[in-house]
């Protein structure tokens, strides 16, 4: 870099632009927290969905699962099972229920967590609340 | 070594290798999983050994970035330590709560762990990245408080030099974005756009400063060139980190349930990211080029172009790659994201803590640079570790690309377990290079007990050059 652009030069730009674009994001992240609640489903948010995300989380399902794609890819998404299962918390619940102790030879296989059914409601009840999230039309199908 | 108290960087670099190989083996297992489901199962499911892949990562990443500190700091503020005492006791609270964390995640069922831990009182537990106990959590927010009053004391003492006020800024950056970990709401989508801060805003952020810090400081010494260019280049290259990344933070909000213009100021200022790494490359080549002397160290020269040309390739391509919504609409979550985090965390963070660490351990032993012989043995693993991590990435690309065809763009989408089982191949490569990359560890380690003729440093030979 030639003579003309000086070292205070750039240190200006990287004040300066920092300082304007830490500034621009808190205001982009304050119209966000006023948009979010058209798309959230903050509605559905009950005491058995907070239980269902302490759940989730006190199991580190996201450790093998996606949620809105994000977390591990060794499991299936999350987000949408809810509808995946043909919109019944039930067949969630099935299945959790049933996963073998031992695993499945040779297969990639889910642990039995060994929850109660109040626990197991509620993280079904939870991913419910997720599958209606507007999440722009995210998955692009069904299959997550 | 021109100050006693760098001596106490010496125990934080061991450890960050010793954790490495740790970090490695759990990846190798989790390798294995995904082709052979039930190896280790139940006894180590594969969330466990994900969790201990990643967070010693994490951990091993900060050591070696505060052994950057401790080491680089007082050379430039030409200034001792505040308190050797107080880094050494830091060190070992450190350790003792990294190691207790692991062995939680190992020993215990993780529900149990939250329970033990009382996560209730404040749950935080269970988002990725962020599984340590609240406890945990608390204990790396001491540390880091602890480290930050030893480096702030000691900046403010002595001579304040761009290197050292930039690390500071990123340091204090890190533990600062690190807060965000603790807020959890029961709203999903406000969890997400905050978890972000932590994690976009550390390695597309202020890690940035860290990196471009360390870089430059290895540069001056190395290549002897005028630090007033240097810097020049040091603030435009994190002027451009920040103003692109700050609002780049946006292409992880577009279906997460956050307002669609996201999409647009995701897109645009993180389609600008590469720009910084590719100016760091330009830097660091240009650096060498212009060198006033031959450092005797090749091998840290080597990790210093290696981490340029990494971080570019790893964050700068592989992230621009999924990074524009159209197409982020069907990579989202897929192998393809799991290759861009291998090859970028890599590139940038990992390499530039081997950098460090391949020039100051030489120095902290007491020579100017490591015996020759021990240093064609490191260049080695240099070239294995990094072709092997080349691969990696090219393999899991593979796979991504398939598993996205296959289960999102056709007219027929498959099952996600069924296309698992269809890209299976790659899975096996992707464990091969993974082998070959532990097989570089092993040498790495290695050329730290390859015994020369002692090569006593002279006195301030290394100094003087800056
Ligand atoms: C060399 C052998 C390695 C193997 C076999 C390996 C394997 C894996 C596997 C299987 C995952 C989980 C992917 C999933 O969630 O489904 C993972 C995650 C991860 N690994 Fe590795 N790994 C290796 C080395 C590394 C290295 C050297 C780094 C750091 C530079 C690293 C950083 C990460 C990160 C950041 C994640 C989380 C990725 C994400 O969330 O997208 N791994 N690794
Ligand atoms: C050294 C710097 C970087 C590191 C260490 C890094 C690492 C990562 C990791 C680990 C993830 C996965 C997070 C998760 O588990 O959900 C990720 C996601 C992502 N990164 Fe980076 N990254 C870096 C730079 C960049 C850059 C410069 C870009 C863009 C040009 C980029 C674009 C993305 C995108 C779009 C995703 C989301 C992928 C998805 O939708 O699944 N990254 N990055
Ligand atoms: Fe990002």
């Amino acid at each position: 870099m030639s003579e003309v652009f000086t070292k205070s030069m750039a240190r200006n730009i990287y004040y300066g632009g920092s300082v304007f674009f830490i500034l621009l994001f808190l205001a982009l992240t304050f119209d966000t927290s006023s948009e979010v609640p058209k798309r959230d489903n903050h509605e559905a948010i009950t005491e058995q969905v907070a239980l269902g995300k302490k759940v989730w989380e006190e199991n580190d399902c996201i450790g093998c699962h996606t949620l809105l794609g994000e977390g591990a890819y060794f499991a299936p998404e999350l987000g949408n099972v809810y509808k995946r299962f043909g919109n019944s918390t039930d067949a969630i619940v099935g299945f959790i229920k049933s996963r073998p102790v031992e695993g499945i030879p040779g297969r990639r296989s889910m642990p039995q967590f060994n929850l109660s059914d109040e626990e197991l409601q509620a993280v079904a009840e939870f991913l419910k609340y997720t599958s209606e999230i507007d999440t722009s039309n995210w998955p692009p199908n069904i299959q997550g | 070594m021109k100050y006693q108290s760098q001596a106490v960087a010496k125990p934080y670099f061991i450890a960050a290798i010793g954790l490495f190989v740790g970090q490695i083996l759990f990846g190798l297992v989790m390798g294995l999983q995904y082709v052979m489901g039930d190896f280790l199962f139940p006894e180590i499911p594969f969330n466990v050994a994900r969790m201990v892949h990643t967070n010693l990562l994490i951990v091993w990443l900060l050591f070696g970035f505060m052994g950057a500190a401790y080491f680089l700091v007082p050379e430039e503020t030409e200034h001792e330590l505040h308190s050797p005492l107080l880094a050494k006791v830091l060190f070992w609270v450190f350790l003792v709560a990294g190691a207790l964390t692991v062995l939680g995640y190992l020993l215990v069922p993780y529900a149990r762990l939250a329970e033990l831990t009382m996560n209730d009182l404040l749950p935080t537990m269970g988002r990725e990245f962020l599984e340590q106990p609240t406890i945990t959590k608390i204990g790396i927010v001491v540390v880091a408080l602890g480290f930050l009053y030893n480096i702030g004391v000691t900046i403010l003492a002595g001579r304040k030099t761009v290197v050292s006020m930039v690390l500071l800024t990123g340091l204090v950056g890190l533990a600062v974005m690190f807060l965000f970990s603790f807020y959890n709401p029961i709203n999903v989508v406000d969890d997400k756009f905050y978890w972000w801060w932590v994690v976009h805003l550390w390695v597309e952020g202020v890690w940035e400063l860290i990196l471009a810090s360390i870089l430059a400081f290895v540069l001056i010494k190395v290549t002897g060139v005028d630090r007033e260019v240097i810097e020049k280049w040091m603030y435009v290259i994190i002027a451009m980190a920040l103003i692109s990344g700050i609002i780049g933070t946006g292409h992880h909000y577009y279906w997460i349930g956050a307002p669609e213009y996201w999409q647009w100021w995701g897109s645009i200022f993180s389609a600008l990211e590469p720009i910084p790494f590719f100016m760091m490359t330009v830097f660091a080549f240009n650096m060498v080029n212009r060198r006033r002397r031959e450092h005797p160290n090749k091998a840290a020269v080597l990790w210093a172009l290696g981490t340029a040309v990494m971080a570019f390739l790893g964050a700068g391509v592989w992230g621009f790659l999924h990074t524009l919504a159209p197409v982020n609409y069907y990579t989202h979550g897929s192998q393809i994201t799991a290759a861009h985090g291998h090859m970028a965390f890599y590139g940038a963070y990992v390499m530039i803590v081997l950098t460090i660490i391949s020039y100051a351990m030489p120095i902290l032993r007491g020579q100017e640079a490591a015996d020759p012989r021990a240093q064609v043995l490191e260049m080695w693993s240099f070239w294995l570790m990094t072709v092997s991590m080349v691969f990696i990435t090219l393999f899991l690309t593979g796979a991504g690309v398939l598993q996205v065809w296959l289960q999102r763009f056709t007219d027929n989408p498959q099952p996600f377990m069924v296309v698992q089982e269809k890209i299976e191949v790659f899975y096996w490569l992707r464990e091969a290079a993974g082998l070959v990359f532990l097989l570089g560890l092993i040498l790495y380690v290695a050329a730290f007990f390859v015994k020369g003729g002692e090569r006593v440093m002279a006195s301030n030979a290394v100094a003087d050059t800056a």
